[in-house]
């Protein structure tokens, strides 16, 4: 079975990947499946019907915003990075982690590069098909290098300014 | 002045560990020139025609007297004992090694200074007007805000790949000295009729190949929704710019697709959508934030200053006076402008001895303050009146003391073919061409205000469009030609500059500006400006001067 990188919390891990990426000439194969939102869109209630997994692979030009109430039944959401410069998909993921409150997969797919692990893991991205060959632990290594963080994102962080505020409390300052 | 606290420090020194590692990927061969390029290209390491150059972020211009030292040492050190002041208020060095880059972060660390998201498709260092807390104008210090939005944009995890470039000027004063009609969002603080701080925000300005005069989205944005608002605006970019054309992947081209108003439905959409709260910072941090801008103690003096008025009797210090000197808001101080464009120099450029002695002016007499100019100079923006004698023996002992701030010699220009791999034509010979014309101060003094600006290509770093005189250099079958317009401005009333005519080689630009300094000289009613005669009479007198011969 191929593998990805997943994201615990903690640390990068190598996972088996059951899902079938499944483009939108391909028949239907048997198993979880990850389809395009045109594919989706016209046979999405069969497949989940089925009783199997289902994944939506989002484009960079596409709109989260179309998967809205159909988010509490989906696996993953494949999100498409064609070159690792077309980042629309951060977008997405943080409106699906933190606008739509989707708990389920959200995976990086396309152009992914360590360099990217980081901002990926930040917008609430927590599985990742490498396109560099990364290990786990350089994974790792790139997404736990910074101490802090000055901004909210997908990943729940605290940022530095509430960092600040817990210190001055604690100090009843 | 900001100081950063031991979050702000172990931010930087995370970023010097990882960059001190992804060079050693590079040295060692691990990662090639073009692998590499992704990863210094967000860091402001660019790969220039001669070496390294390293573009240093000096948040809102403003430096202090440690931080200047530094700059002049990291210049002598692992440069050739001089550095370039840019229109963005950075500085930049042209001839790095690689090897020493994570050096040089390192050291610029120590003073809580960095190279963060000095180039890459991301949000670039944000300026502000460099006179903050020293101008009566202003209804706050636009510094507050704009070092809110430096953390919130320091390494933003949604925005760091955007379609293009993004940058942000703040002022807070009806006089615009940050040029925000020509920044991918301008923003001018204000008071509204209740009395309420807030922003006009104004996105889609810029220059390049293409420029526009940014179009205000709101009117007024309570001053506390600034980052949740900036958000929307950053989100919608994201989303909707374009990226199947580097030349059209700018906000300013969305924003005029879509049309002003169209563009702010859809952040107000998007704003309306945002768990507001969760981004903005709270109250106690803009406290924490403004509390290092605090008000300085400035001293209870008298309006007038004998020193200063007898010292004007030394001609070239009163024309020092009357050029570089510019009123403060506490009576008995005043704004000194140290001019970087001395005539036959490098506008912007400034050697280790000036970096330091201007670091010992503002240690000595400016509170320890120095600021960078969108307009490639330094100010000392804290200095008494009786001190000003002083400060200008000083600085006329480094040769800074040239005395013509905002007059023709005080030209913009970008570094041209000289040091840029993206030029078309070289800039600063045709700056220094033109400057030794108007090299005797009287005369420059007699023609009076007049903005040249100089890009030596249509990415107009130079910022071309807004000079009274804007100057392009164009390629035209391997030889440098150059394109001028006229009538551009970037203050509070800014406009873009209109075409003159054809394209004219090298050697005729200097004669050309003096041509059209004469029809000016000619022209000019009572007090007018260059771009108060151009804006009266048009081109004509102008193209008919500078195409005489062509007929």
């Amino acid at each position: 079975m191929p593998t990805l990188i997943r994201w615990t919390g903690q640390r990068a891990e190598l996972a088996e990947d059951p899902f079938t990426a499944v483009g939108d000439e391909d028949p239907t194969p048997q198993g979880d499946v990850i389809v395009s939102l045109q594919r989706f869109q016209a046979e999405g209630q069969r497949l989940l019907a089925e009783g199997r997994k289902v994944g939506v692979r989002i484009e960079p030009h596409e709109d989260v915003e179309e998967l809205e109430k159909d988010l509490p039944r989906l696996a993953v959401v494949a999100l498409a990075f064609p070159k690792f410069l077309h980042g629309q998909a951060y977008s997405s993921a943080r409106i699906l982690r933190e606008r739509y409150g989707f708990e389920g997969e959200l995976r990086a797919v396309g152009e992914v590069l360590r360099e990217q692990a980081r901002f990926m893991v930040r917008c609430g991205i927590d599985a990742f098909q490498t396109a560099d060959g990364s290990t786990p632990d350089q994974w790792t290594h790139v997404v736990t290098r910074f101490r802090h963080v000055y901004q909210r994102a997908g990943d729940g962080l605290a940022p530095a300014f509430a960092e600040r505020a817990d210190a001055g409390a604690r100090h009843g300052v | 002045m900001y100081r950063y606290d031991a979050i702000d420090r172990e931010m930087l020194a995370d970023r010097v560990a990882e960059f001190r590692e992804q060079c050693q990927r590079r040295l060692s061969g691990e990662l090639t020139e073009d692998q590499f390029k992704r990863i210094r290209l967000m860091n402001g390491l660019y790969l220039q025609l001669h070496a390294y150059m390293l573009r240093i972020a000096i948040p809102y211009g403003a430096l202090t007297s440690k931080q200047l030292r530094k700059l002049a040492f990291i210049a002598g050190t692992y440069d050739k004992g001089y550095g370039h002041f840019t229109t963005r208020t950075n500085l930049q060095l042209h001839w790095i090694k690689l090897k020493d880059a994570p050096d040089i972060l390192e050291h610029l660390a120590e003073v809580g200074m960095h190279a963060i998201q000095t180039s890459g498709n991301d949000i670039r260092n944000i300026t502000a007007d460099p006179h903050a807390g020293a101008n009566a104008e202003e209804v706050d210090d636009p510094r507050v805000w704009v070092e809110a939005l430096r953390q919130w944009s320091t390494f933003h995890p949604e925005f760091s790949f955007l379609p293009r470039k993004f940058k942000i000027a703040v002022t807070a004063s009806p006089k615009d000295r940050a040029a925000t009609k020509v920044y991918d969002i301008g923003l001018r603080l204000h008071r509204n009729a209740a009395g309420e701080l807030g922003f006009e925000v104004l996105v889609g300005g810029g220059l390049g190949r293409t420029p526009y005069l940014g179009p205000t989205i709101r009117e007024h944005l309570p001053a506390k929704s600034l980052l949740s608002y900036l958000q929307a605006i950053l989100r919608v970019y994201n989303r909707y710019g374009r990226r199947d054309n580097i030349w059209k992947a700018r906000i300013k081209v969305l924003v005029a697709s879509l049309g002003a108003e169209a563009f702010a439905r859809e952040v107000e959409a998007e704003w309306e959508k945002t768990d507001q709260a969760k981004i903005d910072l709270p109250d106690t941090e803009l406290a924490r934030i403004r509390a290092a801008f605090a008000p300085r103690d400035f001293e209870s003096l008298p309006a007038t200053s004998n020193a200063f008025e007898a010292a004007k009797k030394d001609p070239a210090f009163a024309r020092f006076a009357r050029h570089n000197v510019q009123p403060h808001k506490i009576a008995g101080y005043a704004i000194v402008d140290v001019s970087l464009k001395k005539p036959g120099e490098t506008p912007g450029d400034c050697t280790v001895a000036q970096m330091l002695a201007v670091a010992d002016l503002a240690e000595r007499y400016s509170m320890d303050e120095a600021r960078v100019s969108y307009e490639q100079n330094l100010i000392l923006p804290h200095v008494r009146l009786d001190d000003l004698p002083a400060v200008w023996r000083g600085l006329d002992a480094v040769e800074l003391a040239t005395p013509n701030r905002g007059l023709v010699t005080d030209i913009i220009a970008c570094p041209g073919l000289d040091y840029c791999a993206l030029a078309n034509a070289r800039a600063i010979p045709i700056a220094q061409a033109i400057a030794r014309k108007f090299a005797d101060p009287a005369l420059a003094e007699r023609v009076g205000e007049l903005g040249i600006k100089i890009s030596g290509c249509i990415n107009a770093c130079g910022h071309h469009h807004v000079g009274a005189i804007g100057i392009l250099g164009v390629d035209k079958k391997g030889e440098e030609f150059y394109q001028i317009t006229l009538g551009g401005s970037a203050e509070a009333e800014a406009s873009l500059g209109q075409a003159l005519g054809p394209a004219l080689p090298a050697d005729k630009v200097a004669d050309a500006v003096d041509q059209m300094v004469e029809v000016y000289l000619r022209e000019r009613k009572g007090d007018e400006r260059f771009l108060d005669t151009f804006r009266r009479t048009g081109l004509a007198p102008f193209k008919e001067a500078v195409y005489a011969d062509a007929h």
